[in-house]
């Protein structure tokens, strides 16, 4: 960095360097300025919103009552489907976050050394379930609760089944179901990350590697092409864990609100429920800093595991 | 070393058994399968006719192809009470609009937390990757308050304005930057008397195009898939999806039409992926979370 006048640091105190830094780089802050405002104000200042709202009786109409932590005393206490919630989103998330990570690892390392056109048609047919918007609602009409469905007609066909499973309206498999369709649209940010970052690893480490003693695949992935890349594995953690909690779309899309004895309920749909619905805003915001606080405990955890690999 | 060296294409390769290749392009083919054959679903239900998509037992492959269920839908697109056209209008604007608003927004800023040291940058870009943890949901309620103060509720702003700021839009961005742009070239530039914002746009910006063709890619998937929105009540500001959605719940003489609207729908975005692949991967590279 060049400094038009020579300044020298230690004359100043922090606060006067820190002053003159910030009118040097004032253009810098122009230049984030528009960023910062508009994510402030729809990111940081919501979230902050949230926590001061979930101490509230707030319902949008009248004006609100301080009610210490009366709303999460009635959120643990009191609201059992909170919990059925609490238990639903957990287990999508603990089930689906890992599924897709290690199917997003083990497939870029799979179609890692195939020929380059091969490889661009592969990522397509892997990653196209996660963008194509409402596609997954072709999972409803596979297993549709009457004999046209194709799962049940096949089923019938074979004698399997005498009579058509109402698959998404079954507390039995609705879960099941809703976990294998969250899966099939994960491969999305994180498996993309994964292909580059099997991509920019440097062929010479494997030669030197083999020539160290490595002695076959298994050995190569976890002695050396685990531990270089390491950010991007630390990158796709986050993007899976946060998608992991963020399937209640597809739930809702192919088991109606609510799903059938709240067997698939998930946090999501109980805080769409009293905030998009009853309008309960106090509520609904103990159950988003809830909510908030497990995905971000969900990730500082995930990180603590991932920057072991490899060491 | 007696071992006999394999290869591929005349090439050695290192640590391969013909096993474990053969193991694993079981697994692809099995994984390809789970994955693909429900997308060849969604194509093979639009190109059957009526009889065929009601049809017991069902079969996965179409036996007479017809293209009625496209024309169907251009039908009803055309009798629906809010005209079609509005729909679609509504989904394009608030994407491009969206897109470049992002991509303008997030680069300048970007450049700003990769190439000038000020205070309170690394601070601004810590809480942006932090950002990256939790799902939007969690905030929707109070953007809803937030946004009702400003008058947005019920307008495209609604829609535009919070996808101009993106958390994962600026972290592609910055990373991407901060590793292919060199600074002696900038620094250079700025010796030249270049002002910020110039060396931004006309040095930094250019050599960042894989980073900005990826952000439009993510940005545009988003608003792209928009259905409906707590935001939006007026049927004619409503989105294209939200109108496919609309197109199922008229019960089995449209499941055709709905068929035909879900494949024009995955069409766009896979499209768009496919001409950009190349541009995304290199600059997923960068991606990386160091800690």
């Amino acid at each position: 960095m060049s400094k038009k006048k020579a300044v020298i640091r230690s004359d100043m105190t922090r606060a006067q360097w820190t002053w003159k830094e910030m009118k040097r780089n004032k253009v810098a802050y122009f230049m984030v300025a528009p960023y910062m405002i508009i994510f402030s104000l729809f990111t940081i200042v919501p979230v902050l919103l949230s926590v001061v709202i979930s101490f509230t009786d707030f319902n949008l109409l009248e004006l609100p009552n301080f009610v210490f932590f009366d709303n999460y005393i009635r959120l643990f206490l009191d609201d059992d489907i909170f919990l059925i919630a609490c238990k639903n989103t957990l287990i999508f998330a603990i089930i689906v976050g890992p599924v897709s990570y290690m199917m997003s690892l083990m497939v870029a390392w799979f179609i890692n050394e195939l020929p380059p056109k091969i490889r661009a048609i592969v990522t397509l047919i892997f990653y196209a379930p996660s963008i194509s918007g409402q596609v997954y609602l072709i999972w409803g009409t596979l297993f549709s609760g009457d004999s046209y469905g194709w799962v049940n007609g096949i089923l019938l066909n074979l004698g399997v089944i005498t009579e058509e499973v109402q698959w998404f309206q079954d507390a039995d498999y609705v879960m099941p179901l809703c976990i294998v369709v969250a899966i099939w649209t994960s491969l999305g940010t994180s498996f993309l990350s994964f292909i580059a970052g099997l991509q920019g690893i440097d062929r010479s480490m494997y030669e030197a590697g083999a020539v160290d003693g490595v002695r076959n695949r298994w050995q190569e992935l976890w002695y050396i092409t685990l531990p270089s890349m390491g950010p991007q594995l630390m990158f796709g953690a986050v993007m899976s864990i946060t998608s992991a909690f963020g399937f209640g779309g597809v739930v809702t899309a192919l088991c109606g609100f609510p799903s059938v004895d709240y067997a698939a309920h998930t946090i999501m749909h109980h805080l769409d429920d009293y905030g998009g619905q009853r309008f309960e805003v106090g509520y609904s915001s103990a159950i988003a800093v809830v909510l908030f606080a497990i995905m971000i405990g969900a990730n500082m955890l995930v990180k603590k595991v991932i920057s072991k690999v490899g060491r | 070393m007696a071992k006999k060296l394999r290869t591929r294409k005349h090439k050695v390769v290192l640590n391969r058994s013909a096993g474990g290749d053969a193991g694993i392009t079981f697994m692809l083919t099995i994984l390809g399968a789970f994955m693909f054959l429900p997308m060849l679903y969604v194509i093979m239900q639009s190109l059957k006719p009526l009889d065929e998509l009601w049809m017991f037992p069902p079969r996965f492959f179409v036996r007479n192809p017809t293209m009625k269920n496209y024309r169907d839908l251009f039908t009803l697109m055309n009798t629906s009470w809010v005209p079609f056209s509005r729909y679609i209008f509504n989904t394009v604007f608030t994407s491009v609009v969206g897109t470049f608003g992002n991509l303008f927004l997030s680069s300048l800023a970007a450049y700003a937390m990769a190439k000038i040291k000020f205070p309170g940058g690394k601070f601004m870009f810590k809480t942006v990757r932090t950002s990256l943890m939790f799902h939007s949901t969690v905030t929707g309620i109070t953007s809803f308050i937030i946004m009702s103060a400003l008058h947005m509720i019920d307008t495209y702003w609604a829609i535009i304005v919070p996808a101009w700021a993106t958390s994962l839009g600026l972290y592609l961005m910055k990373q991407f930057m901060e590793t292919n742009v060199s600074d002696a070239v900038l620094e250079s530039a700025r010796l030249d008397g270049a002002s910020e914002l110039r060396t931004f746009w006309t040095i930094a910006m250019p050599m960042v195009k894989p980073a900005w063709l990826t952000l439009i890619i993510y940005s545009f998937q988003d608003l792209w898939n928009k259905g409906s929105s707590i935001y939006i009540h007026s049927e004619q500001l409503k989105s294209f999806n939200y109108a496919i959605g609309q197109i199922m719940a008229g019960g089995i003489k449209r499941a055709g039409a709905h068929a035909a609207s879900t494949v024009i729908m995955m069409l766009v975005p896979i499209l768009v992926f496919v001409i950009s692949q190349s541009n995304i991967i290199e600059t997923m590279g960068s991606s990386g979370m160091k800690d």
